[in-house]
């Protein structure tokens, strides 16, 4: 492992970085290396991309934070606008330079603006001998943004003639961001994911103070088994570690088991983790009431998760008009003769030689018009149904509950197109409290 | 030509949006017809505004005015879709009609939809007419009108508290609920930061999930209501969203900072103004500004002595910022997840909880949103109750009790039940059917006056004029009642006024008293009906309320089959049953049910009485089988089998006969106190019964209107030349009719010469000898052009389109033909 090496910083603080940022060395040590000294000019933008919680942001906001670097650091998420983005840059720029004065707001529309605003910013005599780092998180945001704003920021060094660096953090290649028309190429830097040992480091390195590191790695060691395959999130397995750590505590503070009883702290925490992988983690139970539930002793049956409320109650034309939307977004028009006349005559053979074809389930519900949907509802419901303008006011709030979505305008009047968007399981259900039998309409099935 | 106009357009809210009722029942408007001014709005092509024509419309205040005649000369013969177009859209009560009254310099409308507006001179004073004034101006109008209106009114104002209290009572857990997680939830965001696992885990976004019930109109309510709750007892800071004012996350933002600053200057007025003027001119709608806020809002607040008038939140050093989603399902996923990381980055400087309303399902919250997101929230599930217990509730408050002297008949209860199961779920909507009944009662029934409480009622009786007393004369049932009586009482009835005001006392105390015998038996029965299997007289007690007012019940098969079922209860399900009964009956005050009661308890003694008897009772079978056991002897087996077989088929155990009892007892309520209210003498005073007229209002169906208006034009024009049987076509008939009927005969595609032909032979048919003089194949041009604007009116209407298949001809957008 090489240790961080560096003329200008002094070791100590060197070593700081190293212990509260494990594993992530390398990545480190590049990114010193790249920014340099102070006063010396650096890449003009850098790229840096890895998965979800690799710990990216965090490195570059501590390395910053750290070495005192002037740093303005922006969520792209918050800034809706281009405009918001260039203004909150400089609202921090001028925090920066000047601590004294009450920033006073400056308005800023277009990157030309900002470019001027930003050399007149950096005017001050502390920022002018420095590099300027200008780290934009979730970078992916900035394509939305006008055409022209990404290409600038990559060469904002030239652009303003000031000892400026770009950086942009985000979850995605460079290729997906580079313009069509080509653009000034960052430097790009790579942040792998945490591999389980370096998870177990992360993760035992900062243990509770009533308890040794020993016992706690051993704990981590037990939530990495159970939780390691089906999330690798750094952020959401810290989350997991203290929600259940208090039960995994409880045979010793019990007094049932000392801390190096290992197997024993396993029987007891397993089956509670693997429980904890289908409800709190899954967001099916909120995690406070999980810590409820351990505190009460409570089984977790008795509290129902998000998806056991399935059930949606429906007036009943509602119920057939759905039937109906889902009828006509799963069967092709042309069978409708067969399935709601009377005499529809015999089946011909190459109706049912479908075989090769793709299940309609498959390729998803199809748009279909009003009319169709009327036509069917007379034709399944055995009473008369009068059109009144509650059968058609029942239409737009399913659209408004999205169990039907509107296709294409929205006011459009001459024929307005839906689509069935609920699951078969779903309408199946409907059906059944109606006693129609859908699968016996439906043509995938036949 | 006086010009009037009033500005119509569909309302699109989230319970009623247009898309599908737009294409079938607002385009109810034609192109006007030459000699009217019109004007095509803000470059959208299809909004035209229509002068209204005076004496025309169903309109209310329409019709007071004098009809000019020269209006009448002036335009061309009336286009039937107007009146009607108005009165369907006036009479359904969901139809929202948006009467705006505007210069035609100022004519913008905020609809989307492309239907027709019509706008009103500003200058033209216009007086709203009131109800009351509907109830002084009625036909049928005698000296009590505004009395009636008057116990009307009171009647209503009664029933709307009582209403009220029942939401509130009904929502009250739900409320406390939220409250409690609420408190819980910001406890811990106070209290962070020192605690080892508090700094592990992720700050979460503390979450309400909150299920309302598909019964979309009635959520509005709820949501005013918990936002007044939490803003008297937890925060100050409230804010409701709905996603149509929320198509990006900028303009949810907006919203968001909107509300806050606008609750933050009702909270503590004057001083503060200042501060948020200047704030609002520089807002940038980022959280930034938000925490920003908020931090100098609480900092305030604290450095103030609290005994300011923030009530009981003063306790809450830093007031949770509480967003209410109203409708969750219609958010689009993009603003939500955005809003939802952002926040989430400045959770701990801004105390955020949010409650989603959910129409569906929780599954919705997984459907919108990714895990990367909901892991950022603490979900918390709560449900409201279900619209149909809410029903339950509803009307057994304000239907099945005394209390109320207005009732209602079993088809119009009916009516509005099948509206609520079949169309909406909405109580809401229900309720306002039940307001429209009473309004309609008092309205159409003159001797509604008596519908009040029995003292006043009796007080009113004896204020008759010659005039009332000869309407209880008129009364059907008061006939009957006549008719029963022997032959010098008739005479007295039909001839002494004062006579009949003694007898009406009577009757309706009588009718008094059987209500309020009728509830009490009534919910007695349905304890019993409402356990058996497959409930042969309805699980609901609505259900077994409508059954006994249409008729006898007792002389229904469903009855006969109820009671055999009950004579087949097991002994503690009767004994519960009975304790019940005897519950329902202490707790009406009526003396009538003394000896009931006293009754019901000398049975339920009974069936204790048996209970200690029992063990001596079965000693006897022991001793039999013990018997059995001893013969092993075939012969002698069947033999004592056969015995045992017919002792038990004669002899009924002393349980099984005071079940019979029991049941006789309550056939016997049921026959005494369970009679349909229609043959009690006066129901027409109390009962409201008019169905059908309900129906019309509330079941609009603008299609079949529509329909109607272009088959049978004199149905609403009623012009006496029209008057013709349904299948010919007559050439009086407005130009638009004729097209109509024409193009009903013809299929998918319409060849619009051929229909030319047929409108123009039909149109010249009966001037017989003219026509044969014109040349036949040239058409005349004036037809040509009614046929022309017939067509287009057709099309506004939404029956036809162009075709892009074939150049000469139009596509029918509606079925038939085919």
């Amino acid at each position: 492992m090489p240790t961080l090496e560096h003329p200008e910083y002094p070791e100590a603080t060197l070593l700081h970085l190293e212990s509260i940022m494990p594993c992530r060395e390398s990545q480190m040590s590049t990114l010193l290396s790249i920014f340099g000294e102070r006063q010396q000019y650096s890449f003009p933008s850098i790229f840096i991309y890895g998965h979800t919680s690799s710990g990216k942001t965090y490195v570059l906001q501590t390395l910053l934070k750290t070495l005192k670097l002037p740093h303005v650091f922006v969520n792209c998420v918050e800034c809706s606008t281009s405009r918001l983005l260039l203004e909150k840059i400089l609202s921090q720029l001028q925090s920066l330079s000047s601590k004294t004065k009450h920033a006073s707001h400056t308005s800023c529309d277009t990157l030309n603006q900002f470019v001027y605003l930003f050399k007149q910013e950096t005017m001050a005599e502390e920022l002018q001998n420095e590099t300027i780092y200008i780290v934009l998180d979730k970078a992916e945001q900035l394509r939305e943004m006008e055409a022209n704003v990404l290409p600038a920021f990559l060469r904002l060094q030239e652009l303003a003639d000031r000892n400026v660096t770009v950086i942009l953090v985000t979850e995605i290649v460079w290729e997906l961001f580079r313009p069509s028309t080509g653009c000034f190429e960052p430097l790009t830097l790579y942040f792998p994911d945490y591999s389980i040992g370096h998870l177990q480091k992360i993760l035992s390195h900062d243990h509770p103070p009533e308890y040794s590191a020993d016992f706690y790695a051993a704990y981590i060691n037990i939530l990495l088994g159970v939780f390691y395959t089906v999330c690798r999130d750094l952020k959401e397995l810290r989350h997991l570690a203290a929600l259940n750590f208090s039960k995994y505590c409880e045979p010793v503070v019990k007094g049932e088991a000392n801390e190096r009883d290992t197997r024993r702290l396993w029987k007891n925490i397993e089956s509670h983790l693997k429980k904890a992988m289908q409800t709190v983690y899954l967001r099916e139970l909120s995690s406070s009431q999980w810590e409820r539930l351990q505190q009460d002793e409570g089984e977790p049956g008795q509290v129902k998760g998000l998806s056991a409320h399935t059930h949606v109650e429906l007036p009943y034309y509602s119920k057939f008009l759905l039937i109906a939307a889902y009828l006509a977004s799963y069967n092709p028009s042309r069978t409708d003769k067969r399935f709601f006349l009377k005499h529809h005559g015999k089946m011909k053979k190459t109706f049912l030689n479908k075989h090769e074809k793709t299940s309609n389930h498959l390729l998803g519900p199809k748009p279909f018009p009003l009319d169709r949907l009327l036509a069917i509802l007379y034709s399944i419901v055995d009473k008369r149904v009068v059109p009144t303008g509650n059968i058609f006011s029942q239409i737009s709030s399913l659209v408004t509950l999205q169990l039907l979505t509107l296709v294409g305008h929205d006011d459009q009047l001459d024929g307005p197109r839906y689509k069935c968007t609920v699951s078969l399981d779903f309408i199946r259900a409907i059906a059944r409290t109606v006693n129609f039998d859908i699968i016996k309409y439906l043509y995938d099935f036949l | 030509m006086r010009v009037k106009s009033i500005l119509l357009s569909a309302r699109e809210g989230s319970d009623w949006t247009v898309p599908g009722v737009g294409w079938e029942g607002f385009r109810f408007f034609a192109p006007p017809p030459s000699g009217v001014r019109t004007r095509p709005l803000g470059g959208r092509g299809r909004e035209w505004t229509v002068p209204l024509r005076e004496g025309g419309g169903a309109l209310r205040d329409e019709k007071k005015l004098p009809p000019s005649p020269n209006a009448h000369a002036l335009a061309p013969p009336p286009f039937p879709s107007f009146p009607y177009g108005l009165r369907a859209l006036a009479g359904g009560s969901r139809y929202c009609v948006h009467v705006r009254r505007e210069g035609w310099a100022n004519m913008s409308t905020c609809s989307v939809s492309k239907g027709c507006f019509v706008f009103k001179p500003k200058s033209k004073k216009r007086r709203i007419a009131s109800t009351a004034d509907y109830f002084n101006d009625s036909k049928n109008d005698s000296e009590d009108s505004g009395l009636r209106f008057a116990t009307c009114e009171s009647l209503w104002k009664q029933i709307k508290s009582e209403t009220e209290q029942i939401q509130e009572e009904l929502n009250k857990q739900l409320y406390d609920n939220i409250i409690r997680f609420l408190r819980r939830s910001h406890s811990e965001f106070q209290e962070k930061k020192t605690e080892w696992t508090c700094r592990m885990k992720s700050s979460e976004i503390p979450t309400a999930a909150l299920v309302l019930g598909v019964n979309v109109t009635d959520h509005d309510l709820t949501f005013k209501r918990l936002s007044e709750v939490l803003q008297d007892n937890v925060t100050p800071y409230v804010v409701s969203l709905q996603a149509k004012e929320c198509p990006g996350i900028r303009h949810l933002l907006q919203k968001l900072m909107g509300q806050l600053m606008d609750c933050y200057v009702e909270d503590d007025q004057s001083e503060e103004e200042d501060y948020v003027t200047v704030s609002k001119k520089r807002i940038r709608c980022s959280l930034d500004s938000l925490t920003d806020w908020y931090e100098c809002v609480t900092k305030k607040t604290d450095s103030e002595t609290p005994s300011k008038k923030r009530t009981s939140s003063s306790r809450w050093e830093s007031p949770p910022i509480v967003v209410i989603f109203k409708d969750m399902e219609s958010f689009t996923t993009k603003v939500l997840q955005d809003f939802i990381v952002i926040s989430s980055q400045h959770i701990h400087e801004l105390p955020l909880v949010l409650i989603f309303g959910i129409a569906t399902s929780p599954m919705i919250i997984h459907r919108l949103l990714p895990h990367s997101v909901s892991s950022l929230l603490c979900i918390e599930l709560f449900q409201c109750l279900s619209c149909k217990e809410h029903l339950a509730t509803v009307i057994d408050k304000l239907l099945l009790t005394s209390k109320f002297p207005f009732k209602l008949s079993e088809k119009v209860l009916q009516v509005l039940i099948n509206i609520f199961l079949y169309h909406d779920f909405s109580v809401q909507n229900f309720i306002k059917g039940f307001q429209l009944s009473v309004v309609e009662h008092f309205y159409s029934q003159p001797l509604s006056v008596l519908c009040c409480q029995l003292p006043k009622a009796k007080k009113r009786v004896n204020s008759f004029s010659h005039e009332q007393c000869e309407r209880i004369r008129s009364l059907p049932s008061f006939r009957r009642y006549v008719e029963s009586q022997v032959s010098e009482k008739q005479i007295a009835l039909l001839t002494e006024d004062n006579f009949v005001k003694e007898v009406t006392q009577i009757l309706l105390e009588d009718l008094h008293i059987y209500h309020e015998n009728y509830f009490p038996v009534l919910k007695c029965l349905h304890i019993f009906t409402s356990s058996l299997p497959k409930y042969p007289l309805g699980k609901q007690i609505r259900e077994l309320h409508c059954a006994c007012l249409e008729k006898r019940v007792w002389e229904t098969e469903e009855y006969e089959s109820a009671l055999q079922l009950v004579r087949m209860l097991c002994k503690a399900d009767l004994v519960a049953m009975l304790q019940k009964c005897v519950k329902i009956f202490m707790s009406f005050p009526g003396k009538e049910f003394g000896n009931t009661v006293e009754k019901l308890k000398e049975f339920l003694a009974q069936f204790q009485n048996l209970e200690a008897e029992a063990s001596k009772v079965q000693d006897e079978p022991m001793s039999s089988q013990k018997e059995l056991q001893k013969k092993t002897d075939l012969y002698h087996l069947q033999k004592t089998l056969l015995q045992l077989k017919d002792s038990r088929s004669k002899k009924l155990t002393k349980f099984e006969m005071l079940r019979f009892e029991v049941v006789d007892f309550i056939d016997s309520l049921v026959r005494n106190y369970l009679a349909p209210a229609e043959m009690q003498t006066l129901h027409e005073v109390v009962y409201f019964s008019a169905a059908s007229t309900l129906c019309e209002h509330l079941n609009a169906a603008p299609r079949t209107a529509l329909h109607t208006a272009l088959n049978k034009p004199y149905f609403y024009l009623k012009n006496q030349a029209l008057k013709s049987d349904a299948g010919c076509f007559s050439n009086k008939a407005p130009d638009i009719c004729i097209a109509y009927k024409l193009h009903l005969e013809c299929g998918r595609l319409i060849n619009l010469v051929d229909w030319l032909e047929a409108f123009s032979t039909v149109v010249t048919a009966v001037k017989g000898t003219d026509a044969d003089s014109v040349a036949s194949d040239e058409v005349d041009e004036i037809i040509h052009a009614r046929f022309i604007r017939a067509v287009s009116e057709l099309q506004l209407l939404g029956f036809i389109k162009p075709s892009k298949r074939k150049t000469d001809h139009v596509a029918r957008l509606t079925w038939g033909g085919c």
